[in-house]
């Protein structure tokens, strides 16, 4: 069972650069085609600053932590049965190649279903800029098996 | 509040079937490199038959779903729920609709309801956007 005395538990903030090269990357992976996620200048001319930061690439600079297992350690996590639940985001500015992110994850949540057979964990994040100005806010809800063949 | 039959939704985005490279490809570029994902001795030792496509990818497939649509800047909120695992071969298809259009803040906010299917229309991911339908002048863009 996971240890609920975790609720609140801030994990350890860390700060990244939204680098030009990774938003390519990204496109490539997710077949994105579109000029104003590849290019400056299409970028620009469509009245960004530089190349956006697409819808959910801020979960990507999540994981850029430089203790990504933090978490799963913390809570003893099983990875093979372990799976996304949930996961939103809020946006109150976009983020453009160039910006330094804040990232500020807590553990808000832990709870029970099915008798156990399955534990949910919520982890929500702040996402600031250099100049403290707020970016956005990410929630992810992970779910735990812990027993018979994972689901 | 209106219903959104009159303004145009989102148009349905088909993906390719999802492969071995896809997923590689995807864990590099999001560090996302839980090895369920990528590695078929890891997930078969986990008591998968194989591995299996991130959620966020599918995710990611919804935000190419909505940028076709509108731009980004006029996303306000965007949450899904993984509802099954999208396994190798699986032939993805986005769509969604304006579920209603209400007033915020001087803004016109639609709630478009977002859902990644198989191809046998089995819902893999099902969600909620809400973006803002008239331009803000010199807001949000920076």
């Amino acid at each position: 069972m996971l240890d609920r005395t975790l609720i609140g538990h801030c994990l350890t903030p860390h700060s990244v650069e939204v680098e030009k090269g990774r938003l390519r990357f990204f496109a490539k992976a997710t077949g994105q085609l579109d000029p104003v996620y590849l290019n400056e200048a299409a970028a620009r001319q469509a009245g960004y600053r530089n190349i956006p930061a697409p819808p959910t690439f801020l979960f990507c600079l999540e994981n850029d932590s430089p203790d990504p297992w933090e978490l799963q350690r913390l809570l003893g996590l099983d990875l093979g049965r372990l799976l996304h639940g949930e996961q939103s985001f809020v946006y109150h500015r976009i983020a453009c190649a160039g910006d330094v992110l804040t990232f500020e994850p807590r553990l808000s949540d832990i709870y029970s279903r099915r008798d156990g057979a399955l534990e949910f964990f919520v982890r929500e994040t702040r996402v600031t800029d250099a100049m403290g100005e707020h970016i956005a806010d990410l929630r992810c809800v992970g779910v735990q098996q812990h027993d018979g063949r994972p689901v | 509040m209106s219903r959104g039959a009159d303004s145009p939704g989102p148009q349905p985005l088909r993906l390719a079937p999802i492969d071995r490279t896809m997923l590689a490809l995807y864990a590099g570029a999001s560090s996302d490199h839980n090895p369920v994902h990528i590695d078929s001795d890891f997930a078969r030792r986990a008591g998968l038959p194989d591995v299996f496509a991130h959620g966020m990818l599918s995710m990611a497939y919804l935000g190419r779903f909505l940028t076709d649509w509108i731009p980004q800047s006029r996303i306000r909120r965007f949450s899904v729920r993984f509802v099954s695992r999208v396994e190798l071969g699986a032939a993805l298809l986005c769509s969604g609709e304006i579920l209603d259009i209400n007033e915020h803040d001087g803004e016109r906010l639609a709630r478009v309801e977002v859902r990644v299917t198989g191809e046998a229309g089995e819902l893999k991911v099902i969600g909620e956007a809400c973006v803002a339908l008239a331009p803000v002048a010199g807001t949000r863009l920076r």
